[in-house]
């Protein structure tokens, strides 16, 4: 255990060191925000049935969204883990003694937590100083907001389990890209990141909520507006839960799969 | 302590000729051919013994040190080091043995070496005094002092070369597999790399397995040598032996190597 405890540590205070690179994300983060929300009130101004989320709650899930980015975004990845593959210095990793499965995830957590420390906080600094309709909103109780941090930090663990899947498929696909493509271009879309899914007719809604994607982010995000109610974000979370079983298993299977024909490239 | 007995491995490797007309039939049919790495190697190798592997480029030198570390699978062939059989049991083997992939790095780029150490340290579960006087013998004979606060992408070959033997001796192995320790090192690193090998194999009763192209590494360290060529074991003995065989006057111990080769027909 202290071996993941200790790569998650070594691998933050390496993630925390980079803060222009936070400082742009924080910047792109607020004008994507922005535009998104543009886009999204104008098309509330000029429809006539009524929608299915309110503008407010609509604001809190793409400000979170921004503010979360690393902790949702598929893409958001470890361009180390792939190299070790393709260049085959994951010898190394292979002769120490740690599950490579849990050695990694540990790392990919870290990596995912040390950007989002960094740029959370100021772009929701600036979302609540915005004027309505920009501004982002307070959850309706704190119920919601610890309901919130539960249900991402799952979905935290489910993401990292899904982009775990997107690693052991270079073991034979040998380039990263494509799987990296197929996952981060459906993920993002299932998850809400495209559009909101709450705004997507509802037999898509239906296929959504058979798929692991939405729990990562469009669930924890309708927690905190209030648009999932407390009593349901609760009743939600053991589903939550057996994604990450169901997920980390399968990862595991594919790992050990993929360990035991591997090929140690460049000699 | 290390019995390998009829070890095969094959690779499969994709052909094709050159130019883009067949680059495009290789979009429809690939042709593979089995190369064989490794066929049936078997020998064993006794505590404190310092052993030299060598052969041609290709020879499967590297194929037979990733087997025994436990990171390449066999096709077939039966290998117990310390009672382990290394791909089996992976975790808990390789705890005992430390390995240096010469044209690698197993220490982390961008952070001094000290941190590198202090997570293989927490990797192999170290004890604290044991951590302490193993870096303490380290640095002392390896000349490390000046180099445990630079970050390794500053560092000499050399001075890496060192950094990365005693990073593999941290956790006190009992078997240490060396793949071309000495590749690309100047005469004043060579010598101490070498001296270092002896010293840990007198002191500490380290079990040394190594490969290398230059003979003088063999002639330094070496009781006895494994000569490997296309993936059979061909020769196993002691060099004097050896010398003894191929005796013109006062030839040199790289000489007597190429006229094995060349009796051998593996060059």
């Amino acid at each position: 255990m202290k071996a993941y405890v200790s790569i998650f540590k070594l691998r933050m205070a390496n993630g925390m060191q980079y803060r222009i690179a936070a400082l742009a994300g924080v910047a792109t983060q607020l004008f994507f925000g922005l535009i998104f929300i543009m886009i999204l009130v104008a098309f509330y101004r000029h429809s006539g049935t009524e929608m299915p989320i309110t503008l407010p709650q609509l604001a809190a899930y793409i400000w979170l969204q921004q503010a979360c980015l690393s902790l949702i975004m598929l893409w958001f990845r470890d361009n180390e883990l792939f190299q070790l593959i393709t260049t085959g210095n994951i010898a190394y990793e292979l002769c120490r003694p740690t599950n490579i499965y849990g050695f990694w995830f540990s790392k990919l957590l870290a990596m995912r937590l040390s950007s989002a420390i960094l740029r959370c906080f100021p772009v929701l600094f600036v979302a609540f100083l915005l004027p309505e309709p920009y501004r982002m909103s307070l959850p309706p109780s704190p119920v919601h907001l610890i309901l919130f941090i539960v249900a991402l930090i799952l979905g935290l663990f489910i993401l990292v389990a899904i982009s775990m899947l997107i690693y052991v498929s270079t073991f034979i696909t040998m380039s990263p890209t494509g799987s990296l493509l197929i996952f981060a271009l459906m993920g993002e879309f299932l998850a809400g990141l495209t559009i909101p899914i709450p705004l997507f007719p509802v037999w898509l809604q239906n296929i959504i909520y058979a798929l692991p994607f939405h729990w990562t982010a469009d669930f924890p995000f309708r927690v905190y507006s209030g648009h999932i109610s407390a009593h349901d974000a609760w009743m939600s979370l053991p589903q939550q839960l057996a994604w990450i079983i169901v997920l980390v298993g399968l990862g595991m299977l594919a790992m050990r799969a993929a360990l035991r024909r591997v090929v140690v490239q460049g000699g | 302590m290390i019995t390998v007995n009829g070890i095969n491995k094959s690779f499969k490797v994709a052909k094709r000729t050159a130019g883009v007309g067949s680059a495009f039939k290789a979009l429809f049919r690939r042709e593979y051919t089995d190369v064989a790495a490794l066929s049936d190697i078997s020998f064993s190798i006794g505590q404190g013994e310092i052993v030299g592997y060598i052969g041609p480029n290709g020879a499967g030198k590297s194929t037979t040190i990733k087997v025994m570390s436990g990171i390449l699978v066999p096709d077939s062939g039966t290998c117990s080091i310390m009672g382990y059989t290394p791909w089996l049991e992976r975790v808990k083997y390789v705890k005992h043995i430390g390995v240096v992939f010469g044209q690698r790095s197993q220490l982390w780029w961008d952070v001094p070496v000290i941190d590198s150490f202090e997570l293989l340290r927490d990797i192999y579960d170290v004890r604290e005094n044991e951590y302490r006087s193993n870096l303490s013998l380290l640095t002392e004979t390896l000349d490390l002092s000046g180099l445990l606060g630079t970050p390794v992408r500053q560092l000499s070959l050399g001075q890496r070369m060192r950094c990365e033997l005693a990073a593999s001796l941290l956790h006190s192995p009992s078997i240490l597999f060396l793949d071309e320790p000495t590749i690309g090192l100047d005469a004043v690193s060579k010598l101490a790399v070498r001296d270092f090998i002896k010293v840990i194999n007198k002191e500490k009763g380290v079990t040394v397995i190594l490969t290398t192209h230059d003979m003088n590494d063999i002639e330094a360290l070496a009781q006895r040598i494994l000569l490997i060529g296309k993936g059979r074991l061909l020769y196993d003995g002691g060099v004097e032996e050896l010398r003894g065989r191929y005796a013109t006057d006062n030839a040199s111990i790289e000489e007597v190597i190429v006229q094995m080769y060349k009796e051998y027909q593996i060059s």
